[in-house]
Order: C-alpha cells, then sequence, then structure tokens
C-alpha cells in the first residue's frame, strides 16, 4: 500500500461503483432507446454474475494468497440451493423480486455453510496442496448435485439421492439429477444484479479495508511475522474463505434463476478455471480489474462470433496477448507517456498524483 | 495507469455494443437460423446437422422460388451459450428457427422462441423438456426420448430378443437417462427382466470393465444401450476382451459407430438399434442425399446429418403450404407454420421417416426402423 489514507482508498472504491454505475446507466439508456443487441441484453445478469465470482475469488487468490481451485463448487450450491427456494417462494406466490431475494439469501447460506465445512480441514494446507483439495470439493459437490433429486407437489418436498422418490411427477422436479436444475420461473432482472454486484463490492472493499483486511493481507505477505504480532491465523484465513464462498452462492443464485436450466456439470473445474483467469487478467488482489475482466471476458467471445471457426482461437490469442501486456514494460511505459501527456495538457501546476491505489497493491 | 487502462476498456466496450446488432433484410429469401456444437465434444452431431441442412438449403435455393438462407452458430453444448448463440441469431434476423442440435442447449433456445413466437423445429433435440419449453413453438423431427426408451422394449419383448436384460447408461446426461427411465418402466410393465442396472458419467467414460462385469454376473443375455456411440465402442470391447457375448442393442445415437475412425466394425456385429435413418437404405432420396453428402464432406452421413436435412424440407413444405412471405416478421411466420404443421392435412415424408405428422405440443408421430449391423452395414431387421 502506498498512500494509504482515507481518502485515496475512498477514491478507489468510489472509482469502481462509478465504472459499474456507469456502465448500469449506458445499458439502461441503449435498452430505453432499443439500441441495445438481443444477444447483448441476454448476458446482462450473467455479465453481473460472473463480476461478483471473480470479485468474491479475489478474496481468497489475491487478498488471502490461497489459490483456490473449487470457486464453481460453491457457486453451483448457491445456484442449485437459490434456484430451490426461488422455486417454492414461486409457488408460494411470491413476486419476481422476493423469489431473488430468497434465492440469494438461501445461496449465500447454504455456500457460507459449505465454505465453513471445506474450510476446516482445507484452510490447514498450503499452497498446491490447497490448489488440489479445493480442486477435490468442487469435482465432489460436482457429483453429489448430479445425483440429487427434489421435487416438490400437494403433499410437499420429495428428495432423492441416486435414485429419484418414487410416484413425483416428472415436473414437479426441480432438481434432477443430471438433468439439473429446473427453474420455475426465470428471473433476468438487469437493476437488481447491478445492485448486488454493488452490495457485494461494499462488502469486499469494506472487508479489505477493515482491520480484519489488513490481518489478512499480512499473513498473505508473511505468516510467521502476522503470527508474531499474535494474529489469530486460523480465523482470518476462515472469514476470508467463508466470505468469498458466501458470495459466490450470490452469484450462484443469480446467474442461475437466469437461465431456463442448468446442469451439474456447468460447475465444473474448467467453470474454477475461467474465474479465476477473470481474477489473474484483472490483476490479484484487484477488485476492480477483476469486474472488468469477467464483464470483458464474458462478451468477447459472443463478440467474436463473426469469425465463425476461428472464434476460439482468437478468444485465446487475445487472452494471451493482454496477459503479456500486463506484464511488458514497454506498455507500461507507453501508458505513462500517454498518461505524462494529458496531464501535461490538464493542467501543468497541479503534482503529479498516483491514481494506483488498489488496496492490495499486490499485481502479477 | 490503471485507472486510464479501465476507462479505456470501458469505452471499447461500450463502441462493441453499439456497433452490434445490424443487419439487413433481403425481401424474398427466409433466413434460417440453428444452434449448436460446432466445437467440443458434441461437434460431430453439430456439425452433421449443419451440413445435413446446408445440402437442402443449397437443393431449394437452385429450384428457384422460395430462398433459403442457413446461419448456424456455436452453443458448444451449454444452455448458457445456446442462449447467447440463439440471441445472435435474433439480432441477425432470424425468420425460422432450427432450434438446437441437443436437448439441454434446445430446452433454453426453445424458451427463447416460445417468447419470441418464432417457430423452430429442431432436428435432434429429442428430450420431452424441450418441447414443454418451447409452450407449442418448439417442434421435433426425432423421436422423444420416452418414446425411443418404450419402443425399444417393445420390440425386445416382442421379439422374443431376451429374458435378461442389463443396462448401462450415462447417468449425467439428459439424452441417455431420459431413454433409460422410460425402458424401465415400460420393462417393468411388460414383464421384460432387467436384472442389472449400472451407470457411467462423463469422468467415468473411458473404462467399462466394472459395469460389463456386473452385467455378466447377473447372468444378462442382452445389454441395453442407451447411449452415443463413443462409450458404446468400449463397451464392445471390454465385452469381447473378456469372451462377454451377449445381445446388444442401441438407440439412435449408436448410429455412427461403422464411420467411427479406428473402430473394428468386427466388434458392432450383431448390434441391433432402433434408428430412423440407415445410410444405405436403397430408396432413392436416402442415395442420392448420401452421395450428395460424401461428394461435399467426404464421409458418410450419419442421422443427425439426415435429420438436419429432413427439417430443412419439412419447412420448405409448410411454407408452401402457408403461403409465408419472407417480407413477414419471425412471429407472423412462426404463427402460419405451427397452424400448418400441426393441422391434420399436413404430414411430411423425408429421410428419417414417411407421414410424419405433429401434434400441438410439437412432437413428431412417426415409426421406429429396427436396424442389424451384418458384414459392416445396417440391415433393416423386419
Amino acid at each position: 500500500m502506498k498512500k494509504n489514507t482515507f481518502t485515496t482508498i475512498w477514491k478507489s472504491n468510489f472509482t469502481t461503483y462509478g465504472i459499474v454505475l456507469l456502465f448500469f446507466a449506458v445499458m439502461m439508456i441503449l435498452m430505453a432507446t432499443g439500441n441495445l443487441s438481443r444477444l447483448m441484453r441476454g448476458q446482462l445478469v450473467p455479465i453481473c454474475a460472473y463480476a461478483i465470482m471473480a470479485a468474491s475469488l479475489n478474496l481468497t487468490v489475491g487478498v488471502l494468497g490461497e489459490l483456490s481451485l473449487g470457486h464453481a463448487g460453491f457457486v453451483s450450491i448457491g445456484c442449485f440451493g437459490g434456484g430451490l427456494a426461488a422455486a417454492l417462494l414461486h409457488d408460494a406466490g411470491a413476486g419476481e423480486l422476493v423469489c431473488l431475494a430468497g434465492a440469494v439469501l438461501a445461496g449465500v447460506l447454504l455456500s457460507t455453510l459449505a465454505g465453513f465445512l471445506i474450510g476446516l480441514p482445507v484452510l490447514r494446507l498450503n499452497g498446491d496442496y490447497l490448489a488440489i483439495v479445493t480442486l477435490a470439493c468442487c469435482q465432489i459437490i460436482k457429483s453429489l448435485l448430479t445425483n440429487l433429486f427434489v421435487g416438490r407437489d400437494e403433499s410437499g418436498l420429495h428428495t432423492g439421492f441416486l435414485t429419484q422418490p418414487e410416484g413425483v411427477a416428472a415436473d414437479a422436479f426441480v432438481i434432477r439429477g443430471s438433468q439439473g436444475l429446473r427453474n420455475a420461473a426465470v428471473i433476468d432482472n438487469f437493476p437488481a444484479a447491478v445492485v448486488l454486484l454493488i452490495l457485494c463490492l461494499i462488502i469486499i472493499y469494506n472487508l479489505i479495508d477493515s482491520k480484519s483486511g489488513r490481518a489478512i493481507m499480512a499473513l498473505r505477505d508473511n505468516k510467521i511475522a502476522a503470527r508474531s504480532i499474535g494474529i489469530n491465523i486460523t480465523s482470518y484465513k476462515m472469514m476470508a474463505f467463508v466470505v468469498s464462498a458466501a458470495m459466490a452462492g450470490a452469484a450462484g443464485a443469480l446467474f442461475g434463476l437466469s437461465q431456463a436450466t442448468v446442469l451439474p456439470g456447468k460447475f465444473d473445474f474448467n467453470m474454477s478455471v475461467l474465474i479465476l483467469v477473470f481474477v489473474v487478467l484483472g490483476g490479484l488482489g484487484n477488485i476492480r480489474g477483476s469486474v472488468i475482466a469477467a464483464a470483458l471476458l464474458t462478451i468477447l467471445p459472443e463478440k467474436l462470433r463473426f469469425l465463425a471457426d476461428y472464434r476460439m482461437i482468437i478468444y485465446a490469442v487475445v487472452l494471451i496477448v493482454v496477459m503479456l501486456m500486463r506484464n511488458s514494460t514497454v506498455f507500461h511505459g507507453l501508458g505513462e507517456k500517454i498518461q505524462g501527456l494529458l496531464r501535461r495538457k490538464k493542467t501543468a501546476g497541479s503534482p503529479p498524483r498516483d491514481p494506483d491505489t488498489d488496496p492490495a497493491g499486490k499485481e502479477g | 495507469m490503471k485507472k486510464k487502462l479501465a476507462w479505456l476498456m470501458l469505452a471499447a466496450m461500450v463502441v462493441t455494443v453499439l456497433l452490434s446488432g445490424c443487419g439487413t433484410k433481403n425481401s424474398n429469401t427466409f433466413k434460417i437460423g440453428m444452434t449448436g456444437p460446432l466445437t467440443g465434444g458434441a461437434a460431430q452431431y453439430g456439425i452433421a446437422a449443419q451440413r445435413g441442412a446446408q445440402i437442402a438449403v443449397e437443393e431449394i435455393n437452385a429450384k428457384g422460388g422460395i430462398q433459403f438462407e442457413l446461419k448456424v452458430e456455436d452453443d458448444t453444448h451449454d444452455a448458457e451459450k445456446a442462449a447467447n448463440a440463439y440471441n445472435a441469431l435474433i439480432d441477425w434476423g432470424m425468420q425460422i428457427s432450427l432450434g438446437s442440435v441437443t436437448s439441454t442447449p434446445c430446452e433454453a433456445t426453445a424458451r427463447i422462441a416460445a417468447a419470441e413466437k418464432i417457430f423452430a423445429l429442431t432436428p435432434s433435440a429429442s428430450s420431452t423438456s424441450v418441447t414443454k419449453a418451447g409452450g407449442g413453438y418448439q417442434f421435433q423431427i426425432c423421436f422423444s426420448d420416452p418414446n425411443q426408451g418404450s419402443a425399444s422394449a417393445v420390440y425386445i419383448k416382442n421379439k422374443g430378443l431376451a429374458t435378461k436384460v442389463a443396462i448401462i447408461y450415462k447417468n449425467d446426461d439428459v439424452y441417455s437417462t431420459g431413454i433409460y427411465e422410460s425402458f424401465k418402466t415400460k420393462a417393468a410393465e411388460l414383464g421384460l427382466s432387467v436384472v442389472s442396472e449400472t451407470s457411467f458419467n462423463d469422468d467415468t467414460d473411458t473404462d467399462f470393465s466394472v459395469q460389463v462385469a456386473a452385467a455378466r454376473t447377473a447372468g444378462a443375455d442382452l445389454i441395453f444401450l442407451p447411449m452415443y456411440y463413443e462409450p458404446a465402442s468400449l463397451i464392445f470391447a471390454e465385452c469381447n476382451k473378456i469372451g462377454y457375448t451377449p445381445k446388444f442393442f442401441g438407440v439412435d445415437g449408436m448410429d455412427g459407430i461403422l464411420t467411427m475412425k479406428g473402430f473394428d466394425t468386427k466388434l458392432a456385429e450383431g448390434v441391433m438399434l432402433l434408428t430412423p435413418f440407415a445410410a444405405d437404405a436403397s430408396d432413392a432420396k436416402t442415395k442420392s442425399f448420401v452421395q450428395k453428402y460424401q461428394e461435399k464432406y467426404g464421409e458418410i452421413p450419419i442421422q443427425f446429418a439426415a435429420d438436419g436435412y429432413d427439417c430443412i424440407y419439412a419447412i420448405y413444405e409448410a411454407l408452401q403450404k402457408c403461403d409465408a412471405k419472407a417480407s413477414m416478421t419471425a412471429a407472423e411466420i412462426g404463427a402460419l407454420l405451427k397452424d400448418t404443421f400441426t393441422s391434420s392435412s399436413f404430414s411430411f415424408s423425408g429421410l428419417t421417416g414417411s407421414g410424419m405428422t405433429w401434434n400441438a405440443a410439437g412432437e413428431v408421430t412417426k415409426d421406429p426402423k429396427g436396424m442389424e449391423i451384418k458384414n459392416g452395414a445396417y440391415v433393416g431387421l423386419d
């Protein structure tokens, strides 16, 4: 941290909120004037969900400094738990927003619980071992969900594991094993998604800027030194991990409800890696970067559709180029030059101010 | 620095959004769209359906009169991507849809089709949840999964093919579990004895020793294989390795096994399957299609290609019947086509069946064909 004063943190955080709100405003204007493409309209809520997933994973990977490859597992718990809650609320005649709020709440509760249970044994490990075990946990969650059956009808809830509960009509199932989650109503509410995204950002930023956040970063930077000054390593590790899992659950519920159907297989290792790519591309510890990277990398493959068969190749090439650019001194020098020019144009007298005030300040 | 970069990226994003969603409409051409897996594990089904449909489009355009323009977007067999692809097709100006090639993505696109009132006729998404999500706008040209499962059970029972049946199915696949469930229900109804039920999933589809051993231990004399042909080929190899020779009974996903690269077709000798299409059928339509396909793409078409081909022709015949104009909107054409397909006077005969009719839910009625593999070729069982 270079200038850890209240104002710089405040400015940095509000820039992020500002970017999200600007994105929201631009999209709403485009929508109101009928200029928003169908493709983009359909992606708005998933973009918010991916941004929350990336920001929350950054808490574990960037701020806590532990590599987790199981983030998709928490997302899927939120997705399926939230979907079930929404279906029950929908049956009870609740409105769209109530269903969504209930789903997010259920998703958060379930994934918090899962994060705690998984965190207990997992956080005793470090580095590669932690990555492997979180990966395994993600696979276990996927397998469990593939074999889970939950249906509801007049006589109440019916659950089954491995086999379907007898005598339940096919339509009555909310979660049907390999056939996944079938939503009673698709809730695709962009304003609500933006509110949830900003809420998650507020939580993450406030955690980072709090006493606990500084303790978490201290144990990331030097575990022994942190312990020597009396920081409880286990509890702070657990705090970051569980908060991260909880928000992944919220993102899962948001994402799940925006889709007609979600298969458990969607949340596999590849999904975990995709979220990790958002985080690495955006910068470890850089929450704003994660959000922007998540949005861009969700839009990019769809925008490259005109390339047909070469789409995924170009996507991969873009990823490599951006990663290289992030680390190249040439690019950084160029950026500073441009910045210098801009500054000279504006006010010759004012002292140069470093806007790079990401709380963690740790970059690849 | 980073802040500037963030603004730059945001600006780039806004520009891409603003630039998208423009398209021109040709007044005498119908725009047909389809999503399917063109990349990834299920790519061969999407590509086959695309190629089959493309051949039909070229044939029809050569005739003059109604003209078609076909656009296929990749969905990588994923529901989220399929919805994106479908939205991209709507942005392009799609008027008629072929839905999606595979079931779960098609469920997502059928929902959009229903909301936008676009007529969709899927070549091969066979799950019943597809037509349910489509709210009367999503039609199928293939059998629904339950139909296949129960038809297989009836066929095995009526022909007296087996006394003890073992089932191996893929439990994380909608197609496989759908057929499995209906087969099991029908078998119980008919008194067909199912002695072993084992499953596998995406992560365990490379070794079948456990499943085959279970079937052998239970004394099964027929193994029912509701799955696609790659895992089936491994099951044949495993049985051959341990010297276990039950009868095998497959479903339409088995089609394609004879053209699979590196597969010893001797292993599939005697395999029976219910499929609506056989590439070596002797009727003129199939012969001409197979010849064109081979000339163009250098391989024998699988059932998905025939399904794609039939979809285009079914739409072509319906369009002629209902007098739709290419200048109409998707919803107007959708309403006309929907009424035409469900009307009692409309029936379609193609490569995958003759006298096909559709009910209001969008499901097709046609007869399954029993096939057996003899000397490396399909032979009709009846």
